[in-house]
């Protein structure tokens, strides 16, 4: 199966992006950008209080204020707008009711409470301090340690605890592995709440027009097609009369994966008001009320031979749920659970997972999802043992990987890795770093009073979601590719690019396929009303299932088209050629027929063959039997500065795996902008809550997104493994760079620290911590 | 509140308005002169977004008052190519994929365009440095970089 399109051209190629031209000038559209006549602006009032009644709003004089056309509160609609979706199906979840305006209790600070329209954003913005609420406060629980504690305050009470479900697992027999190992290691993780910060905050635009009876909502999102079908269930219209179209979207890394209350209620209200109503995200209320991400706490252990080999791991894991859930919060831990013995043959694992819910602001999926968490802890767990046994980082590495020949690798937790070469992508990465004389000069430069580190991750991550199975909703994917009756291509697909190029990459595969030139194809996406079925962008699965969805639509018309030549030509279909816009048979190049005089014939209809339709056009429903499992090796070279703690990343080195590549120039820009994010929450990122459960990292002065001075450059290759699981053989590129960085900065630093005794500092690793912990170590070493 | 009018000049339009005196020059940018090119990110003077030329200088236009810029000649990133010829900046932006999702970029553009003016021909660490004021969450800034770089070589040649 693991063939690549056609004779290849353009695949594989560093393509410059298509999307780039109009980006660059600033004539793209984001759901700001966008400008209908009379439309309505509306802002929404957040809670103040963690945890409160509510007991009593008044809306009086902000319905007063000129220019404001209506004021909202969770009362005026709870029988209108029902429940923000949870899409997780969990054995024993307790699910809480979520309304989309809270109603009697508020639960995290920047839940909404009431929603203003106004003539104009300022007036919608003046009217939110006129509205007046009593809250009587209640107990906050904010420390997930805590909030499992019998006697801890309860956020909902119907549910007793605060304990959202568990989920165990006991694989092989872990007790023996313990109970025989030469050494047990335990660590207690924490890996902290990050936010994800899209540059461009949540918008939406919904217009109602009462003659058709359409509801069409501009929103940015990954998933268009599921927010039409949930938002047809939120506000109880007809789901064939709504459109939803995903303009351009800047930027997303899960946050808008999702369905949200503000979507429903300016739904709810262009509706109710009959003139469009638009909301735009301010940035503050983008830190309290849009996902988080992260924020576990782990208690590991795991044991270890002397030689190095693995023989189990047995964790505690507390995912912190958030007040309410939003789309998928419960299931991100459970990737983390999935994948816990990441790139090591680990036979003997016991897990429990416990989500914890708290009055904060839901997690869910932040880039990576459950998959950085899962790589911190096993990859942290590598190097404490390496540190313990004596033994070079590498070498516990290779002592641990699975073997080439052992794939389709099964580890315990029940996931099957696709295909992998984990030995040759870390020499490949040891090689380009020079690891041998690193180590040499790492020495040499320690004696010189300097502390250098070296971090090593080896990863291996689940992606392409994925069989359907395995994901809420639906995991298929779904294409139209269409030739027009001029001979254009029209390429219509379900998923929903925000950044990653898919116009450009998914056009270079259809382009090969169908030996036309790539400015004849548009690729088309983010919008309902033309591509009828989807799911969306997320989980690196845009190439590997929406990509193979594509080009089996493609190789549909295309068989349609050899059919209809051969007919025109008197010739065999088996036998044509698809090449520079001309259909020939396959050593006959002098007596080709024109692509687009092929495309006329099928649209004219008067020299059909029998059995053929009229139209040249073909969906495929792509329905993936297994998950890929892109894997790589990044290494870092760290100094810390003693006096400062200030950290200088010298080299950073990443060598990954995501199969084949289809634009080389695309997917380096993935990794490097996973790396930036990755590495964002070793160093610099954290979600900060106070005692009360005020978000005290709550801007972009407070919460610490990389600049251009904070990110090293990289240094990138890669390795091929094709994956059997797509004919194309690629695996997804958009998360690996995040998995693997966060891990391998930590491993460096705590490296660099390492002759004074540090094992393991907790993140983000800031200048005043690492400091502190130098300052504390250099203190037990003189004691 | 009193309203007060202003004239600008942006891109070699003119624009006169009648404006609230809290309007925010952005403000005035995307929805009174139309131009949604400039990109509003935070509206507290921090992403860079918003960063537009104003009398010369690259200004975040989420921290100036529209009425500051009364009499101001402001150039904004639908103004930077020429008769459809891209800038060397946009261009190399182009080549580098300096971009993902593209809303940062505008901002970032034009304070390259800011900084190669005061040093033609930068380090890579008087970019990055150049560089500071503008948020991007896509592309870790590498071919950011990349693409300053080209633009300064295409500049000098
Ligand atoms: S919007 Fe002006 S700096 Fe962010
Ligand atoms: S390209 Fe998306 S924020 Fe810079």
């Amino acid at each position: 199966m693991a063939t690549l399109a056609g004779p290849s051209r353009l695949i594989g190629a560093p393509i410059k992006r298509r999307e780039d031209p109009r980006l660059i000038q600033g004539l793209s559209h984001y759901v700001d950008d966008l400008k209908l006549v009379n439309t309505l602006h509306c802002a929404f009032l957040r809670s103040d209080y963690a945890h409160a009644e509510i007991e009593n709003i008044d809306t009086e004089a902000a319905k007063r204020l000129s220019g404001v056309v209506t004021v909202i509160t969770g009362e005026d609609i709870r029988e209108k707008v029902s429940s923000v979706p949870c899409a997780a199906e969990i054995e024993g979840l307790k699910i809480p009711n979520h309304p989309a305006l809270a109603v009697g209790r508020v639960r995290f600070v920047g839940e909404p409470v009431a929603a203003v329209v106004a003539t104009d954003p300022y007036i919608a913005r003046d009217a939110l301090d006129l509205i007046e609420i009593e809250y009587r406060e209640l107990p906050v629980v904010v420390d997930m340690d805590k909030a499992i504690e019998p006697d801890s305050p309860v956020i909902f009470e119907e549910f007793g605890d605060n304990i959202a479900f568990t989920m165990p697992l006991d694989a092989g027999d872990v007790d023996k592995a313990f109970a025989e190992a030469d050494h047990v290691i335990s660590h207690r993780l924490v890996n902290q709440r990050l936010i994800p910060i899209a540059m461009e905050p949540r918008g939406v635009l919904a217009e109602y027009l009462r003659g058709e009876g359409t509801l069409t909502v501009w929103s940015s999102t990954q998933i268009p097609h599921h927010l039409k079908t949930f938002l047809s269930l939120l506000v109880d219209f007809p789901e064939h009369r709504i459109r939803v179209i995903a303009p351009e979207v800047g930027g997303a890394f899960g946050s808008k994966l999702n369905v949200y209350a503000e979507e429903a209620v300016v739904a709810y209200l262009a509706i109710q008001l009959g003139k469009p109503v638009k909301w735009i995200e301010k940035r503050g209320e983008n830190f309290t009320s849009t996902i988080h991400g992260r924020d576990q706490i782990n208690y590991v252990e795991i044991a270890v031979n002397n030689d190095g080999t693995i023989t189990g791991l047995r964790a505690k894991l507390l995912a912190n749920m958030g007040a309410y859930y939003q789309l998928l919060t419960p299931i991100i831990p459970v990737l983390t659970y999935l994948m816990i013995p990441g790139a090591y043959k680990i036979p003997n694992i016991k897990l429990e997972l416990i989500g914890v819910l708290t009055n904060k602001m839901a997690t869910d999926a932040y880039r990576g999802a459950g998959r950085p968490e899962a790589t911190y802890i096993i990859e942290r767990m590598v190097d404490l043992a390496a540190q313990k046994l004596g033994m070079d980082p590498k070498d516990i590495r290779f002592k641990n990987f699975p073997q080439p020949d052992e794939f389709p690798f099964e580890i315990p937790t029940g996931i099957i890795y696709d295909s992998g070469n984990y030995q040759e992508t870390f020499n490949k990465a040891l090689g380009i770093i020079n690891y041998d004389d690193l180590r040499d000069q790492q020495s040499a430069r320690r004696k010189r009073g300097k502390y250098v580190g070296i971090g090593i991750c080896t990863y291996a991550e689940i992606s392409g979601f994925g069989p359907s199975i395995g994901v809420a909703g639906g995991g298929w994917e779904s294409s139209t590719v269409r030739i027009e009756r001029t001979g254009k291509v029209t390429v219509l697909t379900g998923v929903s690019p925000h950044g990653q190029g898919q116009e450009t990459s998914f056009a270079q595969i259809m382009a090969d396929e169908l030996g036309v030139d790539i400015d004849d194809i548009a690729v088309i996406h983010g919008d309902t009303g033309r591509q009828p079925q989807g799911i969306g962008t997320f989980g690196s699965r845009a190439t590997p299932v929406g990509g193979t969805a594509m080009l089996i639509a493609g190789r549909q018309v295309k068989d349609k088209m050899a059919k209809l030549t051969a007919h025109l030509l008197e010739a065999n279909p088996d036998d044509l050629v698809f090449e520079n816009g001309k259909i020939f048979v396959q050593g006959s190049p002098a007596q080709a027929v024109e692509f687009a005089t092929v495309a006329a014939a099928a649209h004219n209809a008067v020299n059909l063959p029998p059995d053929i339709e009229p139209g040249l056009e073909a969906t495929h429903f792509f329905e993936p039997e297994k998950f890929t499992n892109p894997f790589g090796a990044h290494i870092a070279i760290v100094e810390v500065d003693p006096d400062t703690g200030e950290i200088d990343i010298q080299r950073y080195v990443a060598v990954d795996d995501i199969g084949h590549i289809i634009n080389p120039l695309l997917v380096t820009g993935q990794v490097h902008g996973g790396i930036a994010q990755g590495l964002g929450q070793a160093l610099y990122e954290g979600a900060v809550y106070d005692e009360n459960g005020q978000l005290l990292t709550g801007s972009l002065m407070d919460y610490a997104v990389p600049k251009a001075t904070q990110v090293p450059s990289v240094e990138n290759d890669y390795t091929v493994t094709p994956s059997p699981a797509n004919p194309m053989g690629v695996k997804g590129v958009g998360e690996t760079g995040t998995i693997a960085s966060t891990a391998c900065i930590v491993n460096a630093v705590v490296d660099a620290l390492s002759p004074l005794g540090v094992k393991d500092i907790e993140m983000p690793l800031t200048p005043n911590r690492v400091w502190q912990v130098i300052e504390d170590a250099k203190k037990g070493v003189s004691e | 509140m009193s309203k007060k009018v202003i004239n600008t000049k942006i891109n070699g339009t003119n624009y006169t308005a009648e404006v609230e005196p809290r309007m925010l020059l952005i403000h005035f940018i995307r929805d009174v002169a139309g131009l949604t090119g400039s990109h509003i990110g935070c509206e507290t003077s921090i992403c860079g977004a918003c960063t537009a030329i104003v009398d010369g200088m690259a200004v975040k236009t989420c921290a100036m008052l529209a009425i500051q810029a009364d009499g101001a000649e402001i150039n904004t990133i639908e103004g930077l190519a020429e008769n459809g010829d891209l800038h060397p900046i946009q261009e190399g932006f182009w080549e580098c994929h300096g971009l993902q999702c593209g809303f940062c970029t505008p901002g970032m553009i034009m304070a390259a365009s800011q900084l190669l003016e005061r040093n033609p021909n930068p380090t890579e660490s008087e970019i990055r440095h150049g560089l500071e004021g503008n948020l991007c969450r896509c592309t870790g800034y590498q071919h950011i970089v990349n693409a300053v770089q080209y633009a300064a070589q295409k500049m000098q040649s």
